[in-house]
């Protein structure tokens, strides 16, 4: 096992504030434009709102909170896969396939 | 500075790529097996895949300097249909003695599904059998964390696995801890929209102090990026990593564990 040298410390809002910044903008438009196309009930969306709130957890812990708020809170096998892919949130029962 | 690339479906890139990793500093790539996009009709249509990623593309790789090794299974998404994947399953045997497969995989989750389940503890005791590395995938999006929970429940069952012998890949934020914390390697997977940002990867390396981490580009016919390795490495310059630092993630860690393999040569570095 090798020693761990930590990273000098280098000025991490410098590189990478604007992207944050760019990314946060396109989540503010995405939401405006399922708005306005009166799409803002569907469960992706509302998963996305849900999530949001995890941006103000006082800890350094926002990127699991988010990656758990989107995830199947079940924990037994399903009978049978139906399908391959996965959307990115938790389909509410009868969406599942 | 070299790298190995430790996860890239080679079968479903081109030539090109494999000059472009070249000149970036690739000298090992690993292919495991994986699910063509489609589902194949029969057995036979694995035993062609097996000696694609066995025989054909090592001599691909071989034209630009790169060492290519491959992992054998039949994928999560074809494991459904139990029956097939009893047939491709006894396929595997004897292409584990070809000199570049180093062991079963990507086994794994992909729904959760109870027949998902039975085919990858099949394929561990497979693994165990043939005392075989495992490299393991962990679920899409929405069903990770679940997945990732059932695979370390099933794995508890195969105490002929030496944790240290097993890699858990596409770990993100909620899941790395619980695979590292039971003592097996992880993967971080950069791609451009699910799975990990080359930043986010970074985060996890520093929080856990890049121990039993590996990260790959798990390049494939989807959108990926087959240079995402180097990249990686260029932004851990940036975020001020040194150069021995950057060594460990890009050569020495993924050399650690793959050379548990005795089939594993470690190439010089250019």
């Amino acid at each position: 096992m090798s020693q761990w040298t930590a990273p000098k410390t280098v000025n991490l809002v410098d590189l990478g504030f604007m992207d944050a910044r760019s990314k946060l903008i396109d989540l503010a438009a995405f939401l405006d434009r399922v708005e306005r196309a009166g799409q803002q009930d569907d469960f992706r969306v509302q998963a996305l709102r849900e999530a949001i709130a995890c941006l103000q957890l006082p800890q350094a812990q926002r990127a699991k909170a988010v990656l758990d708020s989107f995830s199947d809170p079940s924990s037994e096998p399903l009978p049978v896969a139906t399908v391959k892919g996965a959307c990115g949130a938790n389909p509410p029962p009868h969406l599942r396939a | 500075m070299n790298y190995i690339e430790p996860h890239g479906h080679m079968v479903s890139r081109t030539t090109d790529d494999y000059e472009r990793m070249a000149l970036a500093g690739c000298a090992v790539i690993c292919e495991p097996a994986f699910w063509a996009g489609f589902d194949r009709a029969s057995a036979q249509g694995f035993a062609d895949y097996f000696r694609q990623i066995t025989q054909y593309e090592p001599k691909r790789a071989a034209r630009f300097g790169i060492e290519h090794y491959s992992w054998l299974c039949i994928n999560p998404k074809e494991a459904e249909d139990t029956a097939l994947a009893a047939e491709v399953m006894a396929l595997i045997p004897e292409f584990l003695n070809q000199p570049n497969v180093l062991g079963i995989g990507e086994i794994g989750l992909n729904k959760n599904s109870r027949n998902e389940l039975k085919v990858f503890e099949q394929h561990l005791q497979l693994a165990q059998d043939h005392q075989q590395l495992v490299l393991i995938h962990t679920p899409h999006l929405e069903d990770k964390r679940k997945g990732t929970r059932l695979i370390l429940d099933a794995l508890k069952n195969f105490s002929g696995l030496n944790p240290g012998r097993v890699l858990v890949d596409h770990v993100e934020e909620h899941t790395a801890g619980m695979v590292l914390e039971q003592g097996f390697w992880a993967g971080l997977t950069l791609y451009p929209e699910s799975k990990c940002t080359p930043a986010r990867a970074i985060d996890i390396l520093e929080n856990f102090r890049a121990e039993q981490l590996w990260i790959n580009s798990a390049c494939d016919w989807g959108i990926s990026d087959p240079l995402a390795v180097p990249r990686t490495l260029q932004m851990m310059r940036q975020r001020g990593w040194t150069q021995a630092m950057i060594e460990r993630v890009a050569w020495n860690n993924p050399t650690q564990f793959l050379s548990q393999s005795p089939k594993f040569k470690q190439p010089s570095k250019a």
